[in-house]
């Protein structure tokens, strides 16, 4: 009853139904790319590209270009770098990462410095701000959740393959490597939708935690896609809905809410979750 | 005349400097089955892989079917030495089977024709009841024989076999050379194993490998081979392999 009287009362003010929508828009493609994240073992990857993302937005208040439109090129050049550089023999992938993901930063700090006058909402996009999500960023969201849903439609099987075993996938005919580097590109995305919702820093909580949640009730992966991307919005409402009561920050109450249902995940012994 | 379905010539691969296969020569026909036999860093496992053209030699020539490997690989089932998969990855005994069938049409949903002929090849390999468990929920016996389906559903021309016998119970063994042995008459088989008794059972001609291959077209190997690929008497490594495969000198 509370919660109704409440859900109504701020349904009231726009910029709750723009973060709710945004919790759900950002809940599809974390569900989905982190179902992948998790289950293909690219964390530290995916946060590399997450991270280097930063260099997108500094680029974006140099050139005065709007920074989420801008972070999208920038974000899929460093998933195609980090893809491509992390396979090089004779060289650490973990090392490939780490570099790029500094680079990626560095770049955007230095852009920023460049650009004359203050950066407007510069926190915003390290920390999130759900409260705050403009309609035209609602947009691109719905926009990237469309081709990510396509995408991984069309692909499902060879993605599965792909994820499961790339070298047995190359020999029967799946280009494994290339659509190794379109999943990168899935997580550039993804990390896109993300910034408005947690911010750069906290990209990979919630590219993580839902899916990894959702692992432990289910075998199958497409159920775990549909199980993370419930969490995914769950988490995100509950976080919104705290952070408005309590005056707290959203993007880290989303966060520290998932951290605490992970935990909790963690109490249920496995072998008395039902897996279907 | 047999046509051939996998040509190597004068092949030498390098790992980091050091070769890996020197001059390697080999003409693989259709009905062949070919047993590969070496010590452990001979080069058996980087053989196979050239021949699927995951390793691109340093010199030499590489045919499948007449063609590069890269593109006629698909023809070819593979059961690796080592599947580098994740114990939870979270599929089920039939989508990996499944997976050999993921290249013949990109886009879209597996056929009725892929997954009957999944479910036929999991009852040959007597792992049907197990078909919906997680990978990870297997043996090793068991996950190795799903290993085997899932090479053998892309109906290839040449089967290669990594060490597939490698932690299967005498029982199954012995029910998988039988399998093979029908598979024959369809395709090509190169198969790597250490059992020299089941190598000396079941295969038409025998190689070995070490670095150099030693081959003569047939099922005899000299002793003066073997001393030379497994640098060591052959009494040491003889004793398993019978006669009829080891000439006289
Ligand atoms: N990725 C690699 N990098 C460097 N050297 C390698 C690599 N892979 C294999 N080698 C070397 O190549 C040689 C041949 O290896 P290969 O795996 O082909 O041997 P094998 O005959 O299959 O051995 P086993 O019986 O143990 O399976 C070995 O000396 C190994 O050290
Ligand atoms: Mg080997």
């Amino acid at each position: 009853m509370v919660e109704m009287v409440w859900m109504i009362e701020i349904l009231q003010y726009g910029f709750m139904v723009n973060a709710l929508t945004a919790a759900l828009l950002s809940a599809i493609a974390c569900g989905i790319v982190g179902a992948y994240v998790v289950v293909k073992r690219i964390v530290f990857i995916s946060g590399g590209i997450a991270h280097a993302s930063f260099g997108g937005i500094g680029l974006g208040y140099f050139l005065g270009i709007e920074p989420v439109i801008c972070v999208i090129p920038f974000s899929i050049a460093s998933a195609l770098s980090i893809g491509e550089v992390s396979r090089r023999r004779g060289l650490s992938e973990d090392a490939a990462i780490g570099i790029i993901w500094a680079m990626g930063m560095a770049i955007g700090i230095m852009f920023i410095s460049l650009t004359p006058g203050y950066a407007p909402d510069l926190f915003s996009y390290l920390f999130g701000n759900i409260l705050t999500v403009p309609h035209s960023d609602l947009l691109i969201m719905l926009l990237l959740d469309v081709v990510i849903v396509i995408l991984v439609y069309l692909f499902y099987k060879e993605f599965l393959a792909m994820s499961f075993d790339e070298e047995f996938a190359t020999v029967v005919g799946v280009p494994a490597h290339r659509l190794y580097l379109l999943l990168l590109c899935l997580v550039a995305l993804t990390a896109v939708v993300l910034i408005r919702v947690v911010g750069i820093i906290l990209v990979i909580a919630l590219l993580t935690i839902p899916a990894t949640v959702s692992r432990r009730f289910t075998d199958v992966l497409w159920k775990m896609m549909v199980l993370s991307t419930i969490f995914s919005a769950m988490f995100s409402i509950i976080g919104i809905y705290l952070s408005y009561l309590f005056d707290l920050p959203s993007g880290s109450t989303i966060i520290l809410v998932s951290g605490v249902v992970f935990l909790l995940s963690l109490l249920m012994p496995s072998r008395h979750i039902l897996k279907y | 005349m047999k046509s051939e379905v996998i040509g190597l010539r004068d092949v030498w691969v390098y790992h980091d400097g050091l070769p890996v296969l020197e001059d390697v020569t080999i003409s693989i026909r259709s009905h062949d089955f070919l047993g590969i036999i070496g010590p452990n860093g001979g080069g058996k496992t980087t053989l196979l892989k050239v021949m699927l053209g995951l390793i691109t030699p340093e010199r030499g020539e590489v045919k499948v079917l007449g063609g590069d490997p890269e593109g006629n690989r698909r023809h070819i089932g593979y059961v690796p030495q080592h599947s580098p998969f994740d114990h939870d990855f979270p599929i089920s005994v039939m989508d990996v089977v499944l997976t050999g069938r993921a290249g013949q049409r990109l886009f879209g949903r597996y056929s009725d024709q892929d997954r009957k002929l999944a479910h036929d090849t999991l009852k040959m390999v007597d792992m049907l009841p197990f078909a919906k468990r997680q990978i990870g929920k297997l043996s090793g016996g068991e996950r190795q024989r799903v290993f085997i389906a899932r090479a053998l559903v892309t109906e290839p021309e040449v089967l290669l076999l990594d060490e597939p016998t490698a932690g299967i119970d005498a029982h199954i063994q012995t029910e998988f050379y039988e399998i093979l042995k029908k598979l024959k008459e369809k395709m090509a088989i190169v198969m790597v194993s250490h059992d020299l008794t089941a190598i000396s059972i079941y295969v038409d001609k025998i190689a070995c490998l070490n670095r150099r291959l030693f081959y003569h077209n047939s099922k005899e190997l000299t002793s003066d081979d073997l001393e030379a690929a497994y640098q060591c008497p052959v009494e040491f490594i003889a004793h398993g392999l019978p006669h009829r495969v080891l000439k006289e000198h």
